[in-house]
């Protein structure tokens, strides 16, 4: 399953946000988009899950036309996995991860007994199936991040896009996510993630993307890619990168502590 | 936190006792009354028209037989049962599925547990529409029609609205509901302004107050098909409006259409809204509190709550109306009554030790 991005552009309105974005991700393969607040790393997200349709450009799947495709076939081929937020009701673990399948039924049914089993394999594979029957809004908001992948997993498609997927987490969680979502890069499925985090970004990815007004500034291997120069040109901070563990990780470090 | 989860009734069960709870009150007010019926009457006369029914079946099929009850009951009780208190007892029950069933859709479209039936101004509409009819002296059938023409109508404009509001689509909507909803409250404040203070303007507040008294079997067939026609497909799509609730874009991914899902939802709630609100007036709380109790019994997922929301709306709207036409020599608008019964009831709920909202 492969999915690409040929010359995206778009604009609100007067405001140009994409100014031609094109890459390709295969399956293995774990990307992480860099950049900015407000670069377009969400906008960019929406244009090819299908959620934003006057841009011009195309998201390919396979050859097909994100644009021409149904909603419904679009969800069995690319999961979205949203940021953090408040949801508007507590439903169950389960029932979360049950709407998932919603596009393996049809509209006027309801989950039968295959979906629970695919809703159950997926949340085991999270390692999360012991809270099955409990409250969405009554779990840690590691948990929740990991119920909302097992949703994804549910929907059974095979590249995920993951907005943030780290931001809100606790220290310890970070990594367990972070852990998990490699593991399943490493079981075939294609992931696109937008991290803040450029140390996670190298320490976990196969790939990094980094976005500058509109454009990729940079892609290729961590290693190659990511270096002193690349982060101020995004963030505009000064930085040392340091190198440990043989340089299987990388820390950024603001040269200018008093940053202005 | 006390507990980690809510007490919560198995579905099965849960649904087993809002039927139990829906025939007994069924059962309850068809015995209460001016003219009280018992329930060995009520049987009989329920089993004699059973038999008449069976007797022409079997008639048509060439069998000859004939199957009757010697009433043991007065010919008044059976007319009372048929043609006054039956079609008050439906309508009652069909006001309470629809209101309720409406407002737990409202709440999973907008994302939003206040939400109730009036929020896209079905209910001013259809105020408007009566007070309009009763104005220009119409008679009782076309101030049923102006207002569900007139409640239908106001919800249409504010999708139209809404079509044309830039940014989040569900707060477009909400926002398009207040303003056009305010608009036709303040007409209906002028018509009563200029209404014959002596006959209009009393009919006009009596109708605004919602009130069952009157129903009669031509409003019932009218009520009937227009709610099956909303309820039905709320049934089927019960499980995709868990999938709305997660917000446009999630469930877009989801792979369901949210906009064209949610439209179908407004469009059936609406429908059902108008029809109880043009043949009962304005019945509020109804819509917005039922949805919540059934949460508490079984649960967020519409799976569940659609169906139980209809029970208990039912049962619920049955009851109190019940107690509207026996509680007082004179009966009590049904609109006033179902505020005084459920908050204090609700009020108890959510203040109840080890419970969280």
């Amino acid at each position: 399953m492969s999915i690409e991005t040929k010359d995206i552009r778009f604009a609100y309105g007067e405001h140009e946000v994409l100014r031609g974005v094109s890459f390709e991700a295969e399956p293995g393969q774990l990307v992480a988009l860099l950049g900015p607040n407000g670069v377009g790393k969400s906008t960019l997200f929406k244009c090819m899950l299908g959620l934003l349709k006057n841009y011009s450009g195309d998201t390919l799947i396979n050859g097909k036309s994100v644009k021409k495709m149904p909603a419904a076939d679009l969800a069995k081929e690319v999961a979205y996995i949203p940021q953090w937020h408040y949801p508007s009701f507590n439903f169950s673990v389960i029932d979360m991860v049950l709407m998932g399948t919603t596009s393996q039924i049809s509209r006027s049914s309801v989950p039968g007994r295959e979906q629970i089993e695919t809703a159950e394999q997926a949340l085991e594979k999270m390692n999360i199936l012991h809270l099955r029957d409990k409250g969405y809004t009554q779990i840690s908001g590691g948990e929740q991040q990991l119920v909302l992948v097992s949703r994804a997993l549910a929907q059974k498609a095979r590249i995920l896009i993951m907005d943030e997927p780290s931001s809100n987490l606790d220290f310890g969680n970070q990594f367990r996510i972070m852990k998990q979502i490699k593991d399943l890069a490493a079981d075939g499925y294609t992931v696109i993630e937008s991290l803040h985090n450029p140390d996670q970004a190298y320490m976990y990815a196969d790939r990094l993307i980094a976005m500058k007004g509109g454009m990729i500034v940079a892609d290729g291997k961590p290693s190659e890619t990511m270096d002193a120069d690349l982060i101020e040109k995004l963030y505009g901070v000064e930085v040392k990168v340091h190198s440990l563990r043989h340089d299987r990780i990388r820390i950024c470090v603001p040269n200018n502590l008093n940053i202005d | 936190m006390a507990k980690e989860k809510k007490k919560q009734l198995p579905y099965g069960t849960a649904v087993i006792i809002l039927l139990v709870v829906l025939i007994a009150v069924i059962v309850v007010a068809f015995m209460l009354g001016r003219y009280p019926i018992t329930p060995l009457e009520l049987f009989g006369i329920l089993l004699s028209r059973f038999a008449a029914a069976v007797t022409s079946v079997m008639r048509f099929f060439g069998v000859r037989a004939s199957w009757t009850i010697t009433p043991f009951w007065a010919e008044r009780q059976e007319l009372v049962l048929f043609s006054i208190r039956m079609p008050r007892v439906i309508m009652a029950g069909l006001v309470g599925c629809s209101l309720s069933a409406a407002g737990a859709a409202y709440q999973g479209v907008f994302q939003n547990p206040m939400a109730a039936p009036d929020i896209l101004g079905a209910s001013s509409g259809a105020a408007f529409g009566a007070a309009l009819a009763i104005l220009l002296g119409l008679g009782s059938k076309l101030v049923t029609l102006f207002a569900f023409a007139f409640s239908l109508i106001t919800v249409g404009l504010v999708i139209f609205i809404s079509r044309h509001t830039k940014g989040k689509k569900v707060l477009g909507i909400i926002l398009a509901g207040i303003m056009v909803s305010s608009l036709f409250t303040s007409a209906t404040s002028f018509i009563k302004l200029v209404a014959d203070p002596a006959d209009q303007l009393p009919a006009i507040t009596y109708w605004l107050m919602g009130s069952l008294n009157g129903v009669k079997k031509s409003d019932l067939l009218f009520a009937f098909i227009t709610m099956a026609i909303g309820l039905v497909p709320l049934f089927i799509l019960r499980w995709r409006i868990n999938v709305l609730t997660l917000g446009d874009d999630e469930a877009r991914t989801i792979g369901v259409n949210a906009g064209r899902l949610r439209l179908i939802v407004i469009i059936c709630s609406t429908l059902v809204t108008a029809a109880s609100v043009s043949v009962s007036g304005m019945i509020g709380w109804v819509g917005l509190v039922i949805p919540h109790l059934a949460r508490r019994l079984v649960g967020n997922n519409y799976r569940h709550l659609m169906p139980a929301t209809m029970l208990l709306g039912a049962a619920f709207l049955l009851a109190v109306d019940s107690v509207s036409r026996n509680l007082l020599a004179t009966e009590i608008p049904i609109g006033i009554l179902t505020a005084f019964i459920g908050a204090p009831f609700f009020i108890y709920l959510i203040t109840r030790d080890g419970e969280r909202y």
